[in-house]
């Protein structure tokens, strides 16, 4: 049977090239493999090659021709002793290409007027029992008893990372965990993040839960294509099969006069990753029950922990097994006058200034995201509905930060509820200092939540 | 390269150098297909070809066991062919279609099958190194005696991850085989031209690490030195490099012309080491075959490969909905 060879399309991009020259004639026998023409693309010159059998039958396209469209059929292929189609018999042509851009395509543009969203409503569900027996623990206490706990609860939990083991934690967040648990599970790496990153990867692909401690998150960058690239894209380039049960997790942002290079909050960068969750706790009950709902997780978190909150003590309610959900925020003090919106350190500014502003008769509801993403706009929509004033605090950079964010959801859903511009609060759009003085500049302060505050206030 | 050395005389049977040259036949005639599929516009974005490199999938392949785990980069095809990943599947990927291995979401770059333990499919360079690995450290916590198989390229050769991972699989004995096929060409570049070492497995001397080079156009060869290296893996050793030096016979990708090396030099590896063809010989010289049961394995595969690219045509693109599923588990 006559097939006929159409002009074919050489690169991502070609719609038309130039038979530049035929390496066959009419006549002669064709293998698959064959060289059997040279074509031009708008880049180069490819080698074409033949795929089917036959005797070279007709050629259709003379060579030197410009312009000739992709799948147009440039010659015909015939069995030894067949005849060359005529117009009337048309050989048999592949069929031709889906239109892979068509019409049903089109049907998915997103309608033109959004329509409008329900009034949310904030879950305000307490996070433990009334008249749980409480405890007083450091948010590093909290985190090792979080890891510790699901340690015990499944052998596929694992920690490595740099020092994690016989150092017991550059920190000293896995102080005791080596002891319990032994070096099969408490593993010391060498210093090499992206290395240990990716064998945590494939780990969890490899039906394990780990937990890689990066001793700070600014030594993540390092890891930082095994983070995106592989883990939290590989369950949707695999169609679901693939998932990536893994924890990513150390401290981030500010410590105190350790310059450029070790002051860096990446809230706002992992957060732009479809795939990612981001947890950023405050307290130590949050750091706790955040902890181990990450460890269950199915997918890769990044867990970001603040030096500075390390060693503060918080009430940590005494249960057995305590959890906090992802994507719940958590109202700290009602108010009515405006809407305060923080996460991780930040939460410490945002708690002075509220108490400060209350002196003055000023009433701000201060709510604490604890999950970046998933994030609870649900809480912050009903709060802006409420106090019409909105004020964010982060400690990360200014451009593209999570208050940016933030503020589009607002603009979006509760433009007309808004009674004064919103205020984006972060660091300072410079490299960490390492000058006492500088530093402190360079960090965002109680005072600018308060005068933030006052602003929007008008007062 | 040198030209081929008869093949020792080897007790193998008919039986398996039958299913290598199959096996083999099945991973070419499928690329050329895709090949041709993608000069039609059924196949979009970057498509490499595995052509020219079949014996060392085959080859290793035939080393291993249920539940051993395999990675590599994105000229995956023929890993995939080799691993028994269904060609349909396969086909339809690279078309972006509903039956494909990723319903169409990952493409040919990027497949994987949890059934048949093919942990993709990776698209940067390198990347699949410390993942395969990973997966090793996964059977040795577990405790078992799967070992996993971790392809990269010369081209991967030389990024620094590579090294991170050799330093740790040692480090910790993992059963990991790094697998580098030493194609000649990063891309456009020669090996000659991206490094002055000699030999690529021999950097894992650094770290401890075994190795040796290994024929990439004798699928025998391929095979001798994977059971050795598989034994070693199995047996608590630690990790293994095969250095298996091949040749692609088409471009990087589709796209590329390939001007950095010469018509001769492709031609003459075609003629003189193609892979398919040493097995062919075999099989004839030993009368282990006859032209005639050799046409008919060609005619099997021919059907094989067209139901493959038909069933790619056919099956429907994803529902519009599947933008938004497979982002959380």
């Amino acid at each position: 049977m006559a097939t006929e060879i159409l002009m074919p399309a050489l690169s991502p991009t070609m719609e038309e090239g130039t038979l530049a020259k035929w390496l066959v004639k009419e006549g002669d026998t064709i293998n698959s493999g064959d060289i059997i023409a040279e074509i031009e693309t708008d880049k180069a010159t490819m080698e074409f090659e033949a795929v089917d059998e036959g005797v070279m039958g007709k050629i259709l396209i003379e060579a030197g021709t410009d312009g000739v469209k992709v799948n147009t059929p440039i010659a015909v292929l015939v069995t030894e002793g067949e005849e060359v189609p005529t117009d009337g018999a048309k050989a048999e042509t592949a069929p031709a290409p889906a239109a892979l851009n068509g019409e049903e395509g089109k049907t998915a543009a997103p309608a033109t007027a959004a329509p409008v969203p329900a009034a949310p409503k904030a879950d305000t569900t307490p996070d433990w029992p009334e008249g749980t027996k409480m405890k007083t623990q450091t948010v590093r206490e909290a985190l090792r008893d979080a890891m510790a706990e699901e340690m015990r609860a499944a052998d596929e939990v694992f920690v490595m990372g740099e020092e994690v083991a016989e150092y017991q934690g550059a920190y000293k967040i896995t102080q005791g965990l080596l002891d319990e648990f032994g070096a099969r599970r408490v593993i010391d790496t060498p210093i090499t993040e992206h290395g240990f990153a990716g064998i945590g990867v494939g780990a969890a692909f490899g039906g394990l839960r780990p937990i890689v401690e990066f001793m700070t998150f600014n030594f993540a960058m390092q890891a930082i294509d095994q983070i995106l690239n592989s883990a939290a894209k590989t369950l949707y380039m695999s169609g679901g099969q693939m998932g990536c049960p893994i924890v990513f997790r150390g401290p981030n942002g500010a410590a105190a006069r350790v310059g450029a290079q070790h002051s860096q909050c990446y809230a706002a960068w992992y957060a732009q990753i479809p795939g990612l969750k981001v947890v950023m706790p405050y307290s130590a009950a949050d750091a706790k029950g955040l902890l181990k709902t990450a460890i269950r997780d199915p997918n890769p978190v990044i867990f970001l922990e603040n030096e500075i909150l390390y060693g503060r003590s918080f009430e940590v309610p005494d249960l057995e097994d305590f959890t906090v959900p992802f994507g719940k925020a958590k109202t700290w003090r009602e108010g009515t006058d405006v809407t305060i919106v923080s996460f991780g350190i930040g939460m410490t500014y945002s708690l002075e200034a509220a108490e400060r502003l209350a002196k003055d008769g000023i009433s701000a509801e201060v709510i604490d995201l604890r999950t970046i993403r998933p994030m609870d706009t649900d809480a912050i929509l009903a709060s802006v509905m409420k106090t019409n004033r909105l004020v964010t605090v982060e400690e990360g950079y200014p451009q593209g930060s999570v208050g940016n964010y933030i503020t589009s959801v607002v603009m979006e859903r509760a433009f007309d509820y808004l009674d004064a511009p919103v205020i984006n609060l972060t660091g300072k759009d410079v490299p960490m200092p390492y000058a006492a003085n500088l530093e402190k500049l360079a960090l965002v302060t109680t005072d600018e939540v308060v005068e933030a505050v006052r602003k929007v206030t008008y007062r | 390269m040198a030209t081929r050395k008869p093949t020792a005389k080897s007790n193998v049977s008919a039986e398996e150098l039958q299913s290598y040259y199959r096996d083999m036949l099945l991973i070419r005639r499928f690329e050329e297909k895709a090949g041709q599929l993608y000069g039609m516009g059924l196949i979009g974005g970057f498509c490499h070809l595995y052509i020219g490199q079949e014996a060392v999938v085959v080859g290793l392949e035939a080393t291993a066991k249920e539940g051993d785990k395999r990675i590599t980069s994105y000229r995956d095809h023929g890993h995939m062919l080799a691993c028994g990943m269904d060609p349909k599947g396969v086909m339809a990927e690279l078309t972006g279609r509903e039956g494909g291995y990723s319903r169409g979401k990952g493409g040919s770059m990027h497949m994987f099958s949890k059934e048949k333990h093919f942990y993709g499919g990776h698209g940067i360079v390198g990347a699949q190194v410390p993942l395969g690995a990973g997966l090793a450290f996964s059977d040795k916590y577990k405790g078992n005696d799967n070992v996993t198989f971790t392809y990269f390229g010369d081209g991967a050769a030389n990024q620094g991850q590579v090294y991170e991972t050799y330093n740790m699989a040692m480090l910790w004995d993992l059963p990991v085989i790094f697998v580098i096929e030493n194609n000649k060409y990063a891309m456009g570049t020669s090996v000659q031209r991206a490094t002055k070492s000699p030999s690529l497995w021999e950097r894992g001397a650094a770290y401890g690490i075994k190795g040796e080079e290994v024929d990439g156009m004798d699928v025998l060869a391929v095979k001798a030195a994977g059971e050795k290296a598989v034994a070693h893996c199995r047996a608590g050793k630690g990790p293994y490099i095969l250095e298996v030096m091949t040749y692609r016979y088409r471009g990087h990708s589709m796209s590329d012309p390939a001007k950095y090396r010469t018509r001769d030099e492709v031609q003459k590896m075609r003629t003189e080491r193609d892979a398919i063809e040493h097995v062919r010989e075999l099989l004839l010289q030993g009368k282990h075959a006859t032209e005639d049961d050799l046409k008919a394995i060609d005619k099997e595969i021919k059907a094989i490969v067209n139901e493959a690219a038909e069933f790619s045509k056919e099956s429907p693109e994803p529902a519009l909905d599947e933008l938004w599923t497979d982002i959380y588990a």
